[in-house]
C-alpha cells in the first residue's frame, strides 16, 4: 500500500489528495478516501482524473464511509408510488448496511429530482458533499414493475457506468432494489456484490429446554422468510447447494440425525444417506454440487465420508479413532478443511478432497471448530473457544494471520457472503432466557449487525448471488 | 423375538420418538404402563407406578436412567458405573425392553462437535451395558448434542446435569 501512496503522491492528483486530507478524510475532491489498513496504516486510494471511476477501495475496513445521495426514485405512475418508496428504501438499507457508505439525508438535498431524464444539477449535490448520486424511477402496470437507475460521480460530473433497468412482478420488488444496490456497490467498490442473495437458516422459537427448530430461507437482510420444514423434528445446519436450488440439512425425523436434501423450488425433501439407524450429519456440497461430504458416527468414532449424489456411492475420507466433523471444500474442490480432536482438542485440518494426509492449520490457544472456506479461496472462517468465550475468526488457509472478529458468550457457525466480504453467524445469549439470533460482521471485524429475523435464528448458510 | 424384529421395533420406536419434542421419556413415567402387566400382580402396588419394580418409572427413578460426565469427556465415572450396573441388572430381569441410549452435551461447544461427543458418551454406556451381559441387539444409541438440555442456566450446576447419557426404555413385546 505504501507503493500506492508513493505512486499517487507523485501523480498529477497530488494537490487534490492534499485537499482531501484537509477535509478530514471526506475526500472532498471525490478522488480520495482514507482507508484503514490492518495496523492502522492510513492509505490513500484514488483514481486518476478522467481515467478511473469513483472508487472506494475495501481493504481492512473503511474509516470514513463514502457519502451518497439517493433521492426518492421517481414514481412514473400512481400504481408505482408505494413501490418506488420501497425500492428506494431497500437500496438505502443495502448500501448503508455495509458500513462502507453513508447516506446524506434527503432533508439536506437542494435539488429535487422529479423526472428520471432531467439533467443532474451537479453543483447542488457537490454542495452537500455527495460523492455518488443514485437516481431512478419506478413504473408499474398490471402487476409488472420496472425499475430504472443511474449512478453519478458528482465531482467528475459524469455518469458512473451505464443506466440500467430491471423488471419483475410486484412480489419481486425488493429483489429489484437489491439488484440496483448490487450494481451501485460493484461500481463503487470494484467488488462482486451480495445483496440479491438468500440465506437458509434454522428458525428457533420456544424456551431453551424445548426449542422448536424449523428450516427457513430468507433474503440476506431477513426479509421474505419462507419455511421449508415444520418444527416436529430437530433440524440442524442447513447448507445451500452452489447454485442455490437445493439445501442439505440434518434432521432427527427418523429418530437419528440423518442427512436430508430439500429442493428449494418445490420444498420436496428426501433422505440422502442410506444407512438406517446410523448417525450422519454435518453435510456440505462440493463446489460442483455433485458430491456431499459429511460425518458418520460408528460406535464412538465419527469420521468424514463423501457421497456421489447421482450414484449414491460413498467413500470414507478419514479413519482416525477421533472426532472428524464440520467439513468444508475449498472453492476449487481440491481440498477439505475440517475439525478434529485427534490432537486431544478440537483443531482445524486441511486434507486432499479424496482423503489422505491432513495438515493441522490451527495452533493458537483454545479450541477451533466449524471451519468454512471463503468463496475467494484465500481464507478460512471458524469458531474459536478460548478463555470461556466464543469467537468468530478468520485465518489464511495455512493458518497464518489469524484474526478474531467477534467475542461473546456463544458465537458459532460462520458462513461467507457470496463475495467473501461479510460473515454471518449465530449468537446465543447466556442464561435460562438465552436465545439465538443471526448476526453479520465485515471480515475486517467492523460493522457487527443483527440480522432482523421474525424469530430466533441459528446455523445460517449464505447462498449464491441470484 | 429375533434381533431383526427387535431392531425393527427399535427403529419404529425411534421414529415415533423423533416426532416429539422435549423430555418425553424423562417426564412421562406412564408411557410404558401396562406393557408389563404380567409382573407385580400379587401386591397392592399399582402396575406401572414407581413402586412397581418392573415399571419404567421405577427404572427412571429408583435404578436411575442417567449418568453424568466430566467436561468434554466420555469416560464413565465410578458413580456412573454403579448406576449402569443397576441398569444392567434391571434390563436382565425385564428382558422385554429394548433401550435407546441418548447422549447429550452441555452448551459449551460447537453444534457438530457436541453431536459427536454425545455419541461417544452414549456409546460408552452402551459398551458398558453389553459388558454387563446385555444383548447388543437390545441397545441402540443416538446423540442429541446440545439440542436437548434439561437444565437451562448457563452455569456449571446446569452444565453438569446436561452432560449426560439417558437410557430410554423402548417398548418391546412380552413373551
Amino acid at each position: 500500500m505504501r507503493r500506492h501512496r508513493q505512486r499517487f503522491g507523485a501523480s498529477p492528483d497530488h494537490t487534490k489528495i492534499a485537499r482531501a486530507d484537509r477535509h478530514i478524510g471526506l475526500a472532498a475532491t471525490g478522488l480520495a478516501l482514507m482507508i484503514l489498513l490492518l495496523g492502522s496504516v492510513l492509505v490513500m486510494t484514488t483514481r486518476v482524473a478522467a481515467q478511473g471511476p469513483l472508487r472506494i477501495e475495501i481493504t481492512e475496513g473503511v474509516v470514513e464511509p463514502l457519502p451518497f445521495a439517493l433521492p426518492l426514485f421517481v414514481a412514473e405512475n400512481a400504481e408505482a408510488q408505494a413501490l418506488a418508496a420501497e425500492v428506494t428504501q431497500v437500496i438505502s438499507d443495502d448500501l448503508t448496511g455495509t458500513g462502507l457508505f453513508r447516506e446524506i439525508s434527503r432533508d439536506a438535498h437542494i435539488s429535487r429530482v422529479t423526472s428520471f431524464g432531467a439533467p443532474v444539477q451537479f453543483a447542488d449535490w457537490k454542495a452537500i458533499n455527495a460523492q455518488a448520486l443514485i437516481t431512478g424511477s419506478v413504473s408499474a402496470s398490471g402487476g409488472r414493475v420496472v425499475v430504472k437507475f443511474r449512478v453519478w460521480d458528482v465531482f467528475a460530473q459524469a455518469e458512473l457506468g451505464q443506466g440500467m433497468q430491471f423488471a419483475s412482478d410486484v412480489s419481486g420488488v425488493r429483489r429489484l432494489g437489491h439488484k440496483v444496490a448490487d450494481q451501485v456497490y460493484s461500481r463503487l467498490t470494484g467488488e462482486q456484490p451480495y445483496f440479491d442473495s438468500r440465506v437458509v437458516y434454522v428458525s428457533e422459537t420456544g424456551p431453551k429446554a424445548d426449542r422448536k427448530k424449523r428450516l427457513a430461507i430468507m433474503d440476506y437482510d431477513g426479509a421474505n422468510v419462507q419455511y421449508l420444514t415444520g418444527s416436529s423434528a430437530i433440524v440442524l445446519a442447513p447448507r445451500f447447494s452452489p447454485d442455490g436450488s437445493q439445501v442439505l440439512y440434518t434432521s432427527y425425523e427418523t429418530g437419528f440425525p440423518r442427512i436430508h436434501v430439500v429442493s428449494v423450488g418445490d420444498v420436496r425433501s428426501r433422505i440422502l444417506e442410506a444407512d438406517e439407524g446410523v448417525m450422519s450429519f454435518a453435510p456440505r456440497f462440493s463446489p460442483d454440487g455433485r458430491t456431499v461430504v459429511y460425518s458418520v458416527t460408528q460406535g464412538s468414532n465419527t469420521d468424514l465420508w463423501a457421497m456421489d449424489i447421482a450414484s449414491g456411492a460413498t467413500r470414507r475420507l478419514t479413519s482416525a479413532p477421533s472426532i472428524e466433523t464440520a467439513p468444508s471444500y475449498s472453492p476449487d474442490g481440491s481440498r477439505i478443511v475440517f475439525e478434529s480432536d485427534r490432537s486431544g482438542t478440537q483443531q482445524l485440518y486441511v486434507m486432499p478432497a479424496m482423503g489422505g494426509e491432513a495438515q493441522r492449520i490451527s495452533f493458537g490457544d483454545g479450541r477451533y471448530g466449524t471451519p468454512v472456506w471463503s468463496p475467494r479461496g484465500d481464507r478460512i472462517a471458524f469458531t474459536k473457544q478460548s478463555g470461556g468465550r466464543f469467537h468468530i475468526g478468520v485465518m489464511r488457509t495455512d493458518g497464518s494471520e489469524e484474526r478474531l472478529l467477534t467475542a461473546s458468550f456463544l458465537d458459532e457457525g460462520p458462513t461467507w457472503s457470496p463475495n467473501g466480504r461479510v460473515i454471518m453467524f449465530a449468537r446465543e445469549t447466556q442464561g435460562a432466557q438465552g436465545a439465538s439470533a443471526l448476526y453479520s460482521v465485515d471480515i475486517s471485524g467492523r460493522n457487527l449487525r443483527r440480522v432482523r429475523t421474525p424469530a430466533g435464528g441459528s446455523d445460517p448458510s449464505w447462498g449464491p448471488l441470484q | 423375538m429375533t434381533h431383526q424384529t427387535r431392531a425393527a421395533l427399535l427403529i419404529a420406536a425411534l421414529a415415533a420418538a423423533g416426532c416429539t419434542n422435549g423430555n418425553r421419556f424423562d417426564n412421562d413415567a406412564s408411557a410404558g404402563a401396562g406393557l408389563n402387566a404380567g409382573s407385580g400382580v400379587d401386591s397392592g402396588i399399582i402396575p406401572g407406578s414407581a413402586n412397581d419394580p418392573a415399571s419404567q418409572a421405577y427404572f427412571q427413578q429408583t435404578v436411575g436412567d442417567r449418568v453424568f460426565f466430566q467436561v468434554d469427556q466420555s469416560t464413565l465415572t465410578p458413580e456412573a458405573r454403579a448406576t449402569l450396573d443397576g441398569q444392567a441388572a434391571w434390563l436382565q430381569t425385564n428382558s422385554d425392553y429394548l433401550a435407546v441410549i441418548e447422549g447429550h452435551a452441555d452448551e459449551q461447544g460447537t453444534r457438530e462437535y457436541n453431536i459427536a461427543l454425545g455419541a461417544r458418551r452414549a456409546n460408552a454406556v452402551r459398551d458398558y451395558l453389553i459388558s454387563r451381559g446385555i444383548d447388543a441387539g437390545r441397545l441402540r444409541f443416538v446423540s442429541y448434542g446440545k439440542e436437548r438440555p434439561v437444565e437451562v442456566c448457563s452455569e456449571e450446576s446446569c452444565y453438569a446435569k446436561n452432560r449426560r447419557s439417558v437410557t430410554v426404555l423402548a417398548a418391546g413385546l412380552t413373551g
